[in-house]
Parts: C-alpha cells; sequence; structure tokens
C-alpha cells in the first residue's frame, strides 16, 4: 500500500482471475503481484519465511503467501477458489485465485464468473498445455473480456525471445479461433519479478507493458450496457413504521443501464408500464441512477409487484422465456440427467425447471462437441433445453452477463450443481 | 497514470472517456444486495453485532440497504465478559440510536468459573466463551442466517470463504465442501437445522473500511484513536492494562500512546504504538503501516488456529 493510495480515496475495482497448472507458477506470481504492489504485510512474508525454513528451504517461497489451509500446505497445491486483494494509485484488484488441475474445472468457473480478465499462466519450458487450451475455452465461455496470457519461467529459457514467440504463435491462433479479440502476450518470470510490476534488465526485446500496468489500463466499463436498463426486484419494501404507512418501495441494484425519475418504465413479465416516481436512498432523494447501484425506486402506478420480476426501460426489450436453450457447466459429483427437475436461480427468481435435452456435450480439450452423450458428470460441458414452470425474464449472456447467467440447484440436496449461461 | 479525484464528490469518475462507479460505492452497492438477499430468502436472520470497526460499517449499511425502512433483523453480541467497557457502551448507545433490537449472550456458566486465557489457554477460553456462547444464542432463536463483519482479507482461511458460508446442522464449517459461488447468485437453500453466515464485506479490505467510515461519517469506539493509555509490554504485543490483566512478576505497566487497531477481549488484544488521533491520521498510518491488523490478536497465533476455529463453529 504505497503512500500515493490514499491521495485517491476513489479508484476503480477491477476482478480478475489467474489460470494455471499445478506447476505454472501461479501461486508465484499472485505471490510477486502482492509484493510488489505492497499488498501484503512484513508479518505474512515472516510466516512465509517460516514455513519456507521449515521445509528447508531458504529465504521466501511466493507461492507459500497464498497458501491458506493445511491441506495445501501438506500437498503443495491450492484447493480451493481463494480471493486476494491488492491496490495501486489507479485501480483496487480482487483476484480469484483458481486451481489449475482438471478436478477443480468448477473452481476455475466459480472465479471467472464474477471476473474483468483473466491471465493464463504458460509455463515457457513446457509450452502449451491442454490445461492451457481448457482455461482460455472456459474463460471465453464465461463471457471474459480480456485475456492476459504470461509466459512464465522466461529466466529458465535464458529470457529467449523465440520461445515467447512459438508460443504467443500458436496459442494466440487458437484463441482467436475461439472468438477471443481482446487478447495479449506478456513474457515474465514470476519468480525473479521480470515484467510484472518492474520491467526488469533482461526482456528489453519486449515493447508491451508489464503485467501489472495492463490490469491497471485495461478498459473495464462500457457505454453500450447504459442503453438497456435492468433491474431485478429483490424486495419490496413497506415500511412498518406509521410515518410511510403509503410507501412502496422496490429494492434492487440496477445490474444493467441506468434509469431517472421520470423515465417510463415496463415491468416484466406483468408488461405493465409506469415512470419512475422517486429514488430513494439513504442519502437522499437521486435524480438518476446506473449500473451496479443498489437503489429502491419508487413507481407513479401502484402495480402488484414482487420478487423476481424485471423493471426495464422501453427500448431494447429482454425475452419472457419459458424454454431456454443454455451452455451448463455441470459441477456436482451427481450427473445431469436428461429429464431430471432442478431449482433454477436467475436474477431474483428461482423457479422449478426441467432440463427436457442435452443437446451436446463440449471436450474442452479438443472443443470437439458429443451429441451422443445422455449425462453430463463433474467437469462437464454441455448445451440443454430447460423448460421453466414459470417463464423468467433473461438477456443473451453474452449482451448482459447479470441477466443471462443462473445457477442450477439440485432440489433434494440444496447444493449448486451448475452455472449455466443462456444463449440466443 | 496518476489518478486523483477529490474525496467528496467520489461515488463516480471517469476515466478515459468511460464512466465508471468508484470501488467504495461498488463494495457499497455490493453488501447491500447481499443483506437484501438473505432477508428474501431467510426466515430468520440476525446480524452479529461486534461492536468492532467492521461491525459499525455493516450496521450502517443495513440502514442504508433498508431505507427508509428499520432494520429487518435484531443485532447480537456474544459478549465474553472481557470486552472493554468503551465497547459495552457504544453498543448499547448505537442499537438505541438505529433502534434495533439487540440481544446478548453470555456463557455465564464459563464466565463464573473465571475463564482466563492466560490459565486456560486461548483455545479454550475462546470456545467457551465465544463459540459455544454463539452457537448457543443462534440455536435458541433459531436464527438460520447470521450477518457476519469478516473480510477476506483479514486471514488465510477467510479468503476461501465463501459469501454464503453455509454450516451445518452443528454450525459447523466444511472448507472441503462450498458450495461454488457463481455471478453475485447466492444459494440460500438450506434445510431445517442448517444455516449460512453471510459475510457482505469479504471484499473490503481494511483501507476500504477506514476510508468508508470517513466518507460516510460513521461512529466508531473511541479506542480506535490514540491516546496515552496504560499499557504493559509482553513479547512484541503490547497489552492494555486493566482488571483483567493478569501483570507477571517482571511486568511493569506504564502510559504509552498507542491505539487499538482491532478490537477483541481486553486480555487478548494487543495495541499498536500511535499518534493518530483523527480518521485522517488512520487512515494515513494505514497506508504506511507493515504490519497486518491480525497480529495485534492473540487468538490467531498459533498454527492455522483460524482455520481450526472456523470449523468448530467460530465465525
Amino acid at each position: 500500500m504505497t503512500a500515493e493510495t490514499q491521495k485517491s480515496s476513489s479508484y476503480e475495482l477491477l476482478r480478475f482471475t489467474t489460470a494455471g497448472s499445478v506447476d505454472d507458477g501461479k501461486s508465484t506470481l499472485i505471490g510477486r503481484l502482492l509484493v510488489d504492489s505492497q499488498g501484503i504485510y512484513e508479518d505474512q512474508l515472516d510466516a512465509a519465511r517460516k514455513v519456507q525454513a521449515n521445509r528447508g528451504g531458504e529465504g521466501l517461497d511466493l507461492a507459500s503467501i497464498t497458501d491458506g489451509l493445511h491441506a495445501e500446505q501438506e500437498q503443495g497445491i491450492t484447493i480451493d477458489v481463494a480471493y486476494r486483494y491488492f491496490s495501486t494509485p489507479r485501480r483496487k484488484f480482487i483476484i480469484a485465485d483458481t486451481p489449475g488441475h482438471e478436478q477443480y474445472t468448477r473452481n476455475m468457473v466459480t472465479g471467472a464468473s464474477t471476473a474483468d480478465a483473466t491471465i493464463i499462466l504458460i509455463d515457457a519450458r513446457i509450452g502449451i498445455r491442454p490445461q492451457s487450451r481448457r482455461h482460455a475455452y472456459l474463460a471465453h465461455l464465461l463471457g471474459i473480456k480480456h485475456l492476459i496470457v504470461a509466459v512464465n519461467k522466461m529466466d529458465l529459457m535464458g529470457y529467449d525471445e523465440n520461445v515467447f514467440n512459438v508460443i504467443r504463435e500458436e496459442f494466440g491462433g487458437f484463441c482467436r479461433d475461439l472468438g477471443i479479440k481482446d487478447l495479449c502476450f506478456i513474457p515474465v518470470s514470476a519468480l525473479q519479478g521480470d515484467m510484472i510490476a518492474k520491467r526488469g534488465d533482461k526482456l528489453n526485446w519486449y515493447d508491451g507493458q508489464t503485467l501489472l500496468t495492463t490490469l491497471e489500463t485495461l478498459e473495464v466499463y462500457k457505454r453500450s450496457q447504459d442503453l438497456m436498463l435492468r433491474f431485478p426486484v429483490q424486495l419490496v419494501n413497506r415500511p412498518r413504521q406509521p410515518e410511510y404507512h403509503d410507501f412502496r418501495g422496490y429494492m434492487g441494484r440496477i445490474e444493467s443501464g441506468e434509469v431517472s425519475v421520470g423515465d417510463e418504465v415496463i415491468v416484466l413479465p406483468g408488461c405493465r408500464k409506469t415512470k419512475v416516481k422517486e429514488i430513494v436512498s439513504f442519502d437522499g432523494s437521486m435524480q438518476s441512477a446506473r449500473a451496479k447501484q443498489s437503489v429502491t425506486i419508487v413507481l407513479e402506478d401502484e402495480i402488484d409487484i414482487s420478487r423476481g420480476d424485471m423493471i426495464v426501460g422501453t427500448t431494447y426489450q429482454p425475452r419472457i422465456e419459458k424454454e431456454i436453450d443454455a451452455y451448463l457447466c455441470w459441477m456436482s459429483e451427481k450427473p445431469l440427467q436428461a429429464g431430471s427437475k432442478y431449482l433454477i436461480k436467475h436474477a431474483a427468481r428461482t423457479v422449478k425447471g426441467v432440463v427436457k435435452q442435452l443437446l451436446h456435450s463440449v471436450d474442452v480439450n479438443t472443443l470437439e462437441q458429443n451429441e451422443a452423450v445422455e449425462s453430463l458428470g463433474l467437469n462437464g460441458i454441455g448445451r440443454v433445453k430447460i423448460r421453466m414452470q414459470h417463464p423468467i425474464v433473461v438477456d443473451d449472456y453474452d449482451s448482459v452477463r447479470e441477466t443471462g447467467g443462473f445457477i442450477v440447484i439440485d432440489i433434494d440436496t440444496n447444493n449448486t450443481v451448475a452455472a449455466g449461461m443462456i444463449l440466443q | 497514470m496518476r489518478v486523483e479525484i477529490d474525496s467528496q464528490a467520489a461515488t463516480s469518475g471517469n476515466s478515459a472517456g468511460q464512466i465508471y462507479l468508484a470501488h467504495l460505492a461498488q463494495l457499497e452497492s455490493e453488501a447491500i444486495h447481499i443483506m437484501r438477499e438473505v432477508v428474501a430468502e431467510f426466515r430468520n436472520p440476525v446480524l452479529l453485532y461486534s461492536v468492532g470497526k467492521d461491525s459499525s460499517v455493516l450496521l450502517r449499511l443495513a440502514q442504508k440497504a433498508f431505507y427508509p425502512g428499520k432494520l429487518p433483523f435484531p443485532l447480537m453480541h456474544v459478549d465474553t465478559g472481557y470486552k472493554f467497557p468503551e465497547m459495552i457502551q457504544f453498543r448499547d448507545q448505537m442499537a438505541e440510536a438505529v433502534g434495533a433490537r439487540l440481544i446478548v449472550r453470555r456463557n455465564e456458566v464459563a464466565i463464573e468459573s473465571a475463564m482466563h486465557p492466560n490459565v486456560h489457554g486461548v483455545a479454550r477460553c475462546c470456545g467457551a466463551l465465544k463459540t459455544t456462547a454463539l452457537l448457543e444464542g443462534l440455536g435458541e432463536h433459531g436464527f438460520d442466517a447470521a450477518f457476519g463483519g469478516a473480510r477476506r482479507d483479514e486471514e488465510k482461511s477467510r479468503a476461501k470463504e465463501r459469501i454464503f458460508s453455509f454450516r451445518d446442522e452443528f454450525g459447523q464449517w466444511d472448507p472441503k465442501n462450498q458450495r461454488p459461488e457463481l455471478w453475485q447468485l447466492y444459494n440460500g437453500r438450506i434445510h431445517e437445522g442448517e444455516s449460512v453466515r453471510v459475510f457482505p464485506l469479504s471484499n473490503w479490505s481494511e483501507l476500504d473500511i477506514w476510508q468508508y467510515i470517513k466518507q460516510e461519517n460513521i461512529p466508531i469506539v473511541p479506542l480506535y484513536y490514540a491516546e496515552s493509555r496504560m499499557m504493559v509490554e509482553r513479547g512484541k504485543h503490547l497489552i492494555p492494562v486493566d482488571d483483567n490483566t493478569m501483570l507477571q512478576d517482571d511486568e511493569v505497566a506504564k502510559p504509552i500512546m498507542s491505539r487499538f487497531r482491532t478490537l477483541g477481549c481486553s486480555p487478548c488484544t494487543g495495541a499498536i504504538r500511535s499518534d493518530a488521533t483523527t480518521l485522517d491520521d488512520i487512515i494515513r498510518e494505514m497506508t504506511v503501516v507493515t504490519r497486518s491488523e491480525r497480529e495485534t490478536r492473540l487468538i490467531d497465533h498459533g498454527a492455522n488456529s483460524m482455520e481450526d476455529k472456523k470449523k468448530e463453529g467460530y465465525f
């Protein structure tokens, strides 16, 4: 935490995730980012040094900074998604640190679901692994716009430009075929610190930005979203105090777009038109509010609105669907069976749904589609048709993540068993 | 590269022509969204109010979430008998000011038996005075969701905890078997007897907390501000001297300009040397401090003790 942090008490928030195989040096990279941006305290560094000494090593093992649980330190691997935080004068960063081994694909999907960017690590000595392709595919499937490929352990390859270029050529082609547009490659040594927060003096042939500068300058906020108002109603606010006897406010978070007092809006799925009378907040009434703000909206007309309804603008309407076509990432040991019933939680509404059809599964290593498929197992990805008990108000996941994504809940165990992304 | 925005006008900014919501406004909105989801999906929530700075922020966020309504859940404080008198006084004032119902839980049997960390060990003392009192309180009132002010950046095992942290019927946490948490779609479904702990401040850092307290003018316990206090130096720690302090033979109490970075039980909460008497001072101190806040909590030391306590049902 630098002295400059304090001067600007307001800065942007960027969420990113990291993906790499067990030995690609992902924990070391995160440790390096935290240490070089002063996102870690000395007593925490001391603890990491002690761990290293106990293992018979010397100095600081950057990776052990991010090992949280007993089992991880025993096995030397990361078990679950861990969240890390650091700030620079420009941005606050939230890292979802997700494990790379195959059985934990669900954790990568979890981390990616809220991320603006993904860093994929590739070991310069080994080059592209099947997991690298899988990570790029999952990042793309989860709608992450920015992909950063960090070619790590350049120190062990003599900082050779050719090694980097070969990987960039091959993996770049693969990513572009997937449809990933915003893609950048950075040669790094997480262990030595080259091209992470500082450029170092070994990679002078590389003329791009350091990893940290790249993270600080990615453009995250899109204008196009401003056009489509999406306000799922979480709760109806009817205070019990006598002075608010006639008050009826709709509480929720604006997931996309913006809204102002006087705007004409439509309440879905009932399709009732009305106007915004007031936007109420603890800090006083507001003239307008926009994406990501949690507010309470009061409408002109008395309409029967309850949790799960959605207030939208008069242009760019979402779809009201009883049947959806979607990709699922299956996250449970108990496989998906076509014909089974589940609970679907989408925006602020939970409804029953039956998986009518499993159209195909996707092999995440080859990206081949398999149509002769009857069930999806843990970490399986497939395209399905789901019929809902009641219609839901949806967008394509690609246009609005918040109203295009859903989770699948097992009716019996209550576990979250899948992540879903709605298609056109 | 260096962006500076006036903190007074800072709910939003403009960067490279793109409009964004500033980080504190985003964190605030996320927390409000979480609290509303809990109230929508649970029968009987409660806010675990521990009187510290994070609890102060949590309480303000709860007020904001349900405005103009009052808090739709009570506050519960687990009083170990070792809380600083300033904390108890502050707690009662805040509950009244906010108009919330306050439930105070104490493990009277353990308190009467003079349970003390220096005598019985930290693990046993915490287990009896905190975890047992908490689990009994939750059970007796039938609370199915409990808000806590824990942040993921505080401690290693917390970094892996979900925002909705599922607990079995014994109130226990299984770190290897957590529900995946996707987007901001929280799964609040539980069976009878099970519960969730909910952490709306998961993504906040200590600095975020202080910046928000300043921005929102949130009242905090005066112990956070530096003044000359009677302290004893014990190893690396500065321990406040009061009736509960067991002074060892060679220890001498002396006045030291100091403040508390976190507030817990007086025998186990260390102070730091500090001259920070205002919020601005504290924020400035935050930006140059080199040690983590949990270092002042004697309960966290020993290998992975937070992980173990959490598995038992501790927050």
